[in-house]
């Protein structure tokens, strides 16, 4: 089947159409500094709805009320920190993209660092064990330097 | 064939760990409520069929109570309804509604088409109560104790079976 270019165009338009309505966050605060936060905050927030976007990106009724919260709270002057406490206070730590640290998960983020420790320690035993092992490898050396 | 043993050894570990972990992992989609064993949040809300009378979580203390959240926009709420109405029949707890995000009309006409298993609906057309106690998409359920404290929390319609073995027996006292 043939594309005619006008298919096209249209085409294009369209993609371009629903780029334009995918920005549905148009939520401007007074200030800019406020802004990039709230930005920063909707795109590290879950959407518990869909689960796997940020409340900026969903178009579903509860991310609009959780991004309301946002925009409040930092009018009225609440931390960033703050912010997604009272998030996880209702919605546990599952509504942030970016988990916290406590006991619970201490340990997947401390594991990588055990392993490494454990890798280096296993190294250094393997290099020191064969260094013991070729001496004469030496003496060669030395006398190549002599001549 | 030694020096396989210990790899080998390595992965039977990873293998079994990740085989209890997937046995064990919650229902998927299914976030555990982080208000078990908190009080449960205030609110304040006019009720539905008495519009001059108001519905608060201090008001309700001192019995226990299942807050169901439901919306005549939710359908899986329809097909919890019937539940429901044999919860109310048992007369084991009284149901409070929180009618989420919806309209009013819609909502009496419901009542009065499906039959009201609740003891008392409050409204919560701005939806913060909601947002307080953590609904993501209704229907959802808390079991709340005669001292204010969430028991327990359903997610998506009740079932029989949920009723029989979560709900019923916190409330008797068989399982806490």
């Amino acid at each position: 089947m043939r594309a005619p270019r006008s298919h096209l165009a249209g085409l294009t338009l369209l993609l371009m159409a629903a780029g334009a309505v995918h920005a549905l966050d148009t939520t401007v605060l007074p200030d800019p500094k406020l802004q990039a936060r709230y930005v920063a905050l909707t795109h590290e927030l879950r959407c518990m709805q869909c689960q796997n976007e940020s409340i900026a990106d969903s178009p579903v009724d509860l991310a609009a009320d959780l991004r309301e919260q946002v925009r409040e709270q930092l009018l009225a002057g609440r931390t960033d920190q703050q912010i997604r406490d009272w998030m996880a206070s209702r919605y546990s730590d599952f509504i942030l993209f970016r988990p916290r640290y406590s006991w619970r998960n201490a340990w997947l983020w401390g594991t990588p660092v055990v392993l490494l420790l454990l890798g280096a320690v296993i190294a250094v035993r393997i290099v020191r064990q064969r260094a013991r092992l070729l001496p004469a490898d030496h003496e060669p050396l030395d006398e190549d330097l002599r001549s | 064939m030694n020096r396989f043993l210990v790899p080998l050894g390595v992965f039977a570990l990873l293998v079994a760990v990740l085989a209890i972990a997937i046995r064990h992992a919650p229902e998927k989609g299914i976030i555990a409520s982080p208000l078990i064993g908190k009080p449960a949040p205030a609110f304040d809300l006019p009720s539905l069929l008495e519009p001059r009378q108001r519905v608060s979580a201090a008001g309700l203390q001192g019995h226990w109570y299942l807050l169901n959240v439901w919306a005549t926009w939710c359908g899986e709420c329809r097909a919890e309804h019937e539940m429901l109405l044999k919860v109310k029949a048992t007369g084991a707890v009284p149901l409070v509604g929180i009618d989420w995000k919806d309209d009013d009309q819609r909502a009496h006409e419901w009542l009065e088409q499906l039959g009201n298993p609740y003891q008392v609906v409050a409204v919560d057309r701005a939806g913060r109560t909601a947002i307080d106690w953590g609904v993501y998409a209704a229907p959802e359920s808390f079991l709340v104790n005669p001292q204010g404290i969430v028991v327990y929390k359903v997610i998506g319609a009740l079932t029989e079976d949920t009723w029989m073995h979560q709900v019923l027996p916190r409330v008797q006292g068989s399982l806490r």
